[in-house]
């Protein structure tokens, strides 16, 4: 796989709030922006089973102002330890494999997970450390093996479910739809799903069509499955971690370029929270909501638009479903113009969604229309020309921000 | 070939045919035994198929035949008075509680698609009655019978049918998918051999508590059994099942109930090969089939299997050749299948099989098999009287139990969780 190298920095201030300027590459954060209406800094953030009561600091809302993770702002810097480095499916196999320890009921399932170390190496080793049982190669059979985890998570064991490539999950569409996601319905709550499924998907470097797609915008009818898409080493860490403990089914998206991204994170133990997004960078002008790949295609766009004068919002949505309507609404209140970048096709996909949504809750705060980025309505073709104009690419993304901005 | 095994399952009879050079169809020892009825049905037309039954396995073996090792004399019965009038019992229960279903959806008290399992009763009690409560069953749409087997009671059954609150899924189910963590029911499912997988998980999982937990049970695994037609027979999950099974070795049976139709598919337009225990053997495991309308050879087809199961020596396909006798849902017309064929059929019932071998075996007497029946009828008359005072359910319930965390329904724009929204509990929250 092409990978995608992005260096990232060590974080350098000790204290909460991001008072001096943090370089992302050319990007600079100005920290007098608008933190008033967060808490600042960033903390860890832990998923409670507990909910505790409303508003944002009993939330923990997790702020991460840059790619980087910063140590915990309740610890104290004597103690903070410098984080360790590693890729994303590193983080994905950290995560796992943690999970795998603290709890015996987990278990992965999936063609090539074991022996073979998963096909981007995600399970690697896990094999060996657990047993041909807990990290168990399948026969090429999704729609089998999906039901099969469905029916040992009815049954106390908590599977993770590979998806060798996101799209080979059109064939457990059957599974994924009737039993992962009402199953726990239609009896009544008698029997939890507690499955992960997750796999990389989105489009590659000329792959073809049906190694490049984009399957969330498939599964976000569903009712009853949760969807959440990773895109940095720390959060694909602190989801898979938090999938797999939560008692909902959930589909983690990973995306196939994304896998060699770069970045130091904690040493301590994390969990994210499954719902919420994720401010990638603090603005006031306008503010782009993506996910995945996209989000750096944003990030890069970014650059270009600070250049110019601009101060976009950045959020990673993190969660396809259900949407994190707070930290989108609050962004919206502010900025007032939306643009939203994704990479699945404008037709039935999660910015199609998320426009309704926002229409729904946040019209009167909207200064202008809702634009909204996606991939063009076409299989995504192999040569490499026309794979980069089916998804969006920064220039695009430039260009709508300065039209939203008029 | 026996096809049917009194006492042991064979191992796989074609592991020679995977080793040689010699290809499956083409050995002629492959269709030596097959009766010479079933040559003709494969190049002949359905039409000559319908007049006569595929499978004539004896069905008089409840009155004692002479061939069978374990009964071979009148004074020899091959279960004891306590389980026959358990077996007995259970099977009248099934019969008489889906009549009441028939009756009351025409009465308007339940509604959509209702498959009822008359006829087939032999199958389900003869494997469900062997079972210990942490053993899991897995059915299709045609489930309330296994449910009731199982040990659900009666009343949440139909209350579920009803649609109310009190259903053993809460209303929330229907006919089609009966669920019941109590006693092991997974579903219960609308969709043919979607069940299947589910089931193969829960064997997994008897296996998974076995070897990686170490929880181990001095009975053995813990056995699923999964029940689904000869429809699912050709359908891709019911393969892929077989295959995953066997390759593990998980405990579980595979009990196919062919009852020669799939609605209005004839099992023999719709399978190229209609013998179904032959597909057992293709996989590595025994194949076996058996007289689905005789509840002790169901039975004891039904321990072997469970018992290999339990030893960790892997699935078992288990083919009972049934009949239904009602259509394939209240709303099926029935018209494509020949009387002569229903009129075979009938004359197999189970339930009167059983009861003249255990009249005739000196088990019980007529009059206590008649107050058994009477049992069941009051039992039947106050599941529904139950059902028909029960509660609707509140709109309150429309939004629980979709995820098991509600915190799935996200954050709303007040910050807050939806779940924790005082609309969201009345159910007119807008998720």
């Amino acid at each position: 796989m092409a990978s995608l190298q992005m260096a990232a920095l060590l974080s350098a201030p000790s204290t909460p709030v991001p008072s001096d300027r943090v370089r992302l590459g050319a990007l600079r954060l100005s920290a007098s922006s608008s933190s008033t209406a967060r808490n600042g800094g960033a903390l860890v953030v832990r998923s409670e089973a507990k909910v505790s009561g409303g508003g944002a600091s009993a939330r923990g809302l997790s702020l991460i102002t840059h790619a980087v993770a910063e140590k915990a702002a309740a610890a104290s810097s004597a103690d903070s330890k410098p984080g360790h480095e590693l890729l994303l499916f590193e983080a994905l196999r950290e995560g796992l494999d943690e999970e795998m320890e603290r709890d015996p009921t987990v278990c992965v399932m999936g063609e090539d997970v074991g022996h073979y170390g998963g096909s981007y190496k995600v399970t690697k080793g896990l094999a060996t450390k657990y047993g041909d049982l807990r990290v168990l190669d399948t026969p090429i059979a999704e729609n089998s093996f999906t039901g099969m985890g469905i029916g040992s998570a009815m049954t106390g064991l908590r599977p993770v479910v590979e998806g060798m490539n996101m799209g080979f999950l059109l064939l457990a569409y059957n599974q994924i739809s009737n039993n992962c996601g009402m199953l726990h319905y239609t009896s009544g709550g008698q029997f939890k799903i507690p499955i992960v499924i997750r796999g990389p998907g989105g489009v590659g470097r000329q792959l073809g069509a049906e190694h490049s797609q984009r399957l969330e915008s498939y599964f976000q009818s569903i009712p009853g499955l949760q969807m959440v898409a990773c895109s940095t080493p720390y959060n694909a860490k602190g989801l898979m971690k938090a999938a797999i403990r939560s008692e909902n089914p959930v589909v983690l998206f990973e995306h196939v370029l994304l896998y060699n991204l770069k970045e130091r994170i904690p040493d301590e133990e994390y969990v994210l929270s499954l719902e919420e997004a994720e401010m990638v960078r603090p603005g006031e002008h306008v503010t782009i909501l993506t996910y995945s790949r996209m989000r750096y295609h944003v990030m890069q766009a970014a650059k270009t638009l600070v250049n110019k004068g601009y101060d976009p919002e950045v959020i990673d949505i993190r969660s396809l479903k259900p949407f994190d309507l707070y930290t989108i609404g609050n962004s919206i209140k502010k900025t007032h113009r939306v643009l939203i970048v994704e990479e699945c096709m404008r037709t039935g996909g999660i910015g199609a969604s998320l426009r309704s949504a926002i229409i729904d809750n946040f019209w009167d705060y909207l200064d202008a229309p809702i634009l909204c980025l996606s991939s063009q309505d076409v299989p995504t073709p192999y040569a490499g020309t026309l794979e980069n104009w089916t998804v969006v690419q920064p220039e695009q993304i430039v260009a709508a921000v300065e039209q939203l901005c008029k | 070939m026996a096809a049917f095994s009194a006492v042991k399952i064979p191992p796989p009879q074609f592991t020679t045919v995977r080793s040689s050079s010699q290809r499956p169809g083409s050995s002629p020892a492959h269709f030596a035994h097959s009766p010479s009825a079933f040559n003709s049905i494969s190049f002949g037309s359905a039409k000559s198929v319908r007049s006569r039954p595929l499978f004539a396995v004896s069905s008089d073996v409840v009155s004692s035949d002479k061939t069978k090792p374990a009964s071979s004399s009148s004074s020899n019965p091959a279960v004891t008075r306590e389980v026959a009038l358990e077996l007995y019992e259970d099977m009248v229960l099934g019969r008489a509680f889906e009549d009441m279903c028939a009756q009351m959806y025409y009465r308007g008290k339940m509604f959509g698609f209702v498959h009822l399992y008359n006829g087939q009763e032999a199958v389900s009690t003869g494997f469900i009655k062997l079972l210990n409560q942490s053993d899991k069953v897995v059915s299709t749409y045609r489930d309330h019978v296994h449910a009731l087997s199982k040990g659900v009671p009666s009343r949440e059954v139909m209350a579920e049918l009803f649609g109310k609150a009190t259903g053993c899924c809460r209303g929330q189910g229907g006919s089609m998918h009966m669920f019941s963590a109590a006693h092991n029911v997974l579903g219960g499912f609308a969709f043919i051999g979607e069940g299947i997988p589910v089931a193969t998980g829960a064997a997994f999982s008897a296996k998974y508590h076995h070897e990686v937990l170490k929880q181990s049970k001095p009975e053995g695994l813990d056995v699923t059994l999964a029940f689904f037609g000869d429809g699912t027979c050709n359908n891709g999950q019911f393969f892929e099942c077989l295959n995953m099974a066997q390759l593990w070795k998980l405990p579980i049976i595979f009990v196919v109930e062919n009852n020669l139709w799939a609605i209005g598919m004839s099992h023999l337009r719709a399978t190229s090969d209609p013998e179904i225990w032959k597909k057992g053997p293709a996989f590595g495991m025994p194949g076996v089939h058996v007289d689905g309308m005789d509840v002790l050879k169901v039975r004891e087809v039904a321990q072997e299997a469970i018992a290999r199961a339990r030893r960790g020596e892997g699935p078992t396909l288990v083919e009972c050749e049934t009949y239904r006798f009602r259509g394939h849902s209240l709303a099926d017309p029935d018209e494509l299948r020949k009387p002569d064929e229903k009129a075979h059929y009938a004359a197999r019932d189970p339930i009167i099989a059983l009861k003249k071998y255990i009249i005739e075996h000196g088990l019980a007497s007529e009059s206590e098999l008649k107050s058994i029946d009477k049992k069941i009828d009051d039992v039947v008359e106050d599941a529904v009287e139950f059902a028909d005072s029960s509660p609707l359910p509140p709109r309150t319930q429309l939004l629980e139990n979709v995820f098991a965390d509600p915190k799935g329904f996200g954050i709303g724009p007040d910050g807050k969780y939806r779940c924790e929204d005082p609309l969201f509990t009345q159910g007119t929250a807008q998720v």
